[in-house]
């Protein structure tokens, strides 16, 4: 039969092609000694040349570790993890610290080109002094961008032209030395150490990751964007993100993530945190495409991440889109802290997973302030034998007079494998808030697949149409470019999805 | 242009198709009728290629190409397109964009150059506006929120922007109201040209007052037991199909 023929073509395109970012850069590494107890969160202290203050803290969220145990809630399956069989530290050796691209290894360099990286914006960097202050080719705006290989931060570009408005956009382990007094400050502030497990292994081992500040009244003139790539063997990767947002500023960041192909899993524990300040907002955009693991499921990254926003501010706004295909197990959820008056939160989230990807992702909305609001829409896509999970908590403090929510949770099957699961808690303590919940299952219907492959589009095309259309509401949420290359990560995702 | 010879199908086990003779040469249209359950629509999904149907005997030649071993898009990109009896919705797909999508398929096979988003509205509006669609069904998803007449009118606009040279239209009077009705006829008749033939499949003789066939075959029980001149619709129209099934 000549369908099953293609089946089998289209299995092994996906698991021989489709995922273009499984290579290995061949560099130098520097890796601790392979184990975590405190001498090793001593070490990578030590390696950062951290203050005093950030090695207690550290000390202490390892401790705090110690006494946790895993949640086992998720709706996920996964073997136990020896935490004790993983690298805490690994980074490239380098040559006295790049200052600029071109001490940084061109190795590194041709890496991140292989990912699509905009190396035009790193290459201003490196070249002409000033160069940045113009518009890159094409009359586009510039995009500045942060790259974490493993455990540290190798280049930052556009620096100096966000500095001119006084915007501090660096590596976390560099805002560290340069500007102590507002990590200090707001570090651990949203996500405290014992917040949770993979929050309090993270804040003992972070390494590296992205640090940013926009000041009181600027709206941030590009977009922040930080690319993390897992390369070495055996590592876990534990990025720590702070943003800060002063009174009416406005900032939007987006975050790409890749990793190679091996058959082990790796472990990929991040805490993000934002803090938003009157009457400003953070616009916090993932595109998330580790290496989800091949057709019969081994190897692939566990993604476990705490990313949470605080809206201390009146009137203050956070907004997180996620595009979720990668990772063999995703467990995210994405949170407002809705303290300020006024202040919104939104959360708009496409999740996919195909073969034996597992996702349990949402977000937790808390209403604290009065007239509060949020708005989530959640878009999970299952396929082959993937299970997707929305789970989702709104809040409501009796204090949140008229607050408001609006939830839409959509589910779409693909193949009769595969499942969705929708987990909706709501929590209302305040009588004049208001809170909406939808939900729907749909299948993609073979008359649709007829449809389109009547009007000429193939089978593939055909699915990405029907796709792209159910997440659409999402989809526009990201920066433009963004959106284009989210729209064939999904249909690359889903190829031979559809027999 | 297209050639049936013999034609068997069957569904889930039970023969629908049961030796289908059809010839239909370049240039002319030709209708089927027949009451419900004859097997009209199942004999214009296997034409497109529909899953789901075994095809247990028979031929079917399209230019000159075997049309049963192709698949779906392989069948459109060759020149056959089917009106749907019930378009489908395609949510959050939106129609310019599910409409550009499919001609640059379609030019692709040819190796005809794709069309950009001006090129296509400019194409697009002209053919809209003979159709008496508004604009604004370009930007919503396609076929949802339709009324039947929009589809059926979305049909007939996809038909003129690909340009088949063969078009099976099922029950397209379908649920249509006389004035949209001489639109539907009037978009069809518009294509008539030596290159282009078309499939007419109705229930009933009124849609056949406005698109005028060259000949009319009556469907019943999985085979064309009557073929004819236009007249043969009228006669069907004054007398039913029980007539026929006694002849």
């Amino acid at each position: 039969m000549p369908a099953v023929t293609e089946t089998i073509d289209a299995v092994q395109s996906v698991t021989q092609g489709a995922y273009k970012y499984g290579f290995e850069t061949e560099i130098d590494m520097e890796f601790a000694p392979k184990g975590l107890n405190e001498d090793i969160v001593r070490f990578i202290s030590a390696k950062k040349e951290e203050p005093a203050w950030l090695l207690e803290w550290r000390l202490k969220a390892f401790a705090l570790w110690k006494t946790m145990v895993e949640p086992r809630w998720p709706a996920v399956k996964y073997p136990p993890i020896d935490y004790q069989d993983a690298f805490y530290y690994a980074a490239p050796v380098k040559k006295a610290g790049p200052k600029s691209l071109d001490e940084v290894d061109p190795e590194l360099l041709r890496t991140y080109e292989k990912l699509g990286i905009p190396l035009k914006e790193q290459a201003i960097l490196a070249g002409v002094e000033g160069a940045g202050d113009t518009p890159a080719e094409g009359g586009r705006m510039p995009i500045a961008v942060d790259a974490v290989f493993d455990s540290v931060s190798v280049a930052t570009s556009y620096k100096d032209r966000l500095a001119k408005d006084g915007i501090i956009f660096c590596a976390i382990s560099e805002a560290v030395r340069e500007h102590p007094e507002l990590v200090r400050q707001y570090l651990g502030s949203v996500v405290p150490q014992g917040d949770n497990f993979f929050a309090a292994l993270n804040s003992a081992v972070f390494t590296d990751g992205s640090f940013v500040y926009i000041p009181k009244g600027v709206k941030c003139p590009m977009e922040l964007s930080t690319y993390f790539r897992i390369n070495a063997k055996s590592t876990g990767q534990f990025e720590r993100t702070l943003i800060i947002a002063d009174e009416r500023s406005s900032v939007s960041y987006l975050e790409g993530c890749t990793a190679p192909m091996r058959d082990e899993n790796q472990l990929h524990a991040a805490v993000v945190e934002l803090v938003a300040l009157d009457d400003a907002s953070i616009k916090y955009s993932t595109v998330q495409n580790w290496y989800p693991g091949d057709e019969n499921g081994k190897g692939g990254i566990y993604n476990f991440v705490t990313k949470r926003g605080a809206c201390r501010g009146a009137r203050s706004k956070i907004s997180w889109t996620q595009v979720e295909t990668g990772s063999a197990i995703t467990w995210k959820y994405p949170s407002c802290l809705l303290l300020g008056e006024d202040s919104v939160g939104e959360f708009y989230s496409v999740a996919i997973t195909n073969n034996w990807q597992q996702a349990d992702t949402g977000t937790k909305m808390f209403h604290i302030g009065p007239r509060t609001r949020s708005t989530i829409i959640s878009k999970g896509i299952s396929a082959g034998q993937g299970q997707n999970t929305y789970r989702g908590l709104v809040k409501i403090s009796p204090k949140a007079t008229g607050a408001r929510n609006f939830t839409q949770c959509d589910s779409l099957l693909i193949g009769d494998q595969c499942g969705a699961h929708t987990v909706p808690y709501i929590e209302n303590r305040c009588m004049t808030a208001k809170v909406e919940h939808e939900a729907t299952t749909s299948r993609i219907a073979e008359d649709q697949l007829f449809y389109c492959r009547q009007r000429g589009l193939s089978q593939e095309d055909a699915v990405g149409l029907i796709v792209n259309g159910f997440c659409r509401e999402v989809l526009k949420e990201l920066p433009m470019e963004f959106a284009v290359e989210a729209q064939k990560l999904l249909q690359i995702s889903l190829e031979g999805s559809v027999g | 242009m297209l050639k049936i010879e013999g034609l068997r199908a069957e569904i889930d086990g039970k023969e629908i198709l049961k030796g289908i003779d059809l010839e239909i040469p370049a240039g002319q249209i030709h209708a089927i009728m027949g009451p419900n359950g004859s097997g009209k629509s199942t004999l214009s999904y296997v034409l497109a290629g529909r899953e789901g149907y075994e095809i247990t005997g028979g031929a079917v030649t399209f230019h000159g190409q075997d049309l049963l071993a192709m698949e779906p898009e392989e069948r459109a990109a060759t020149g056959l397109f089917l009106a749907f009896q019930y378009p489908v919705e395609l949510p959050g797909v939106g129609n310019a964009n599910f409409l550009r999508t499919a001609l640059n398929a379609i030019r692709r096979s040819k190796g005809e150059p794709e069309l950009d988003a001006m090129q296509f509205l400019k194409v697009a509006r002209v053919r809209m506006k003979a159709l008496s669609m508004p604009e604004d069904m370009l930007k919503r998803g396609v076929n949802v929120g339709f009324s039947g007449g929009e589809k059926k009118r979305n049909e007939v606009l996809q038909m003129a922007l690909l340009n088949p040279s063969m078009a099976i239209l099922d029950e397209t009077d379908s649920g249509l109201d006389i004035d949209a009705l001489k639109i539907v006829a009037d978009g069809v008749n518009a294509m008539r040209a030596p290159g282009f033939s078309s499939l007419v499949i109705t229930h009933y003789q009124r849609l056949l007052d406005y698109i005028v066939p060259d000949k009319v075959h009556v469907l019943m029980g999985g085979r064309i037991v009557q073929s004819g001149g236009p007249e043969l619709a009228h006669q069907l129209e004054a007398s039913g199909y029980g007539s026929v099934q006694a002849a």
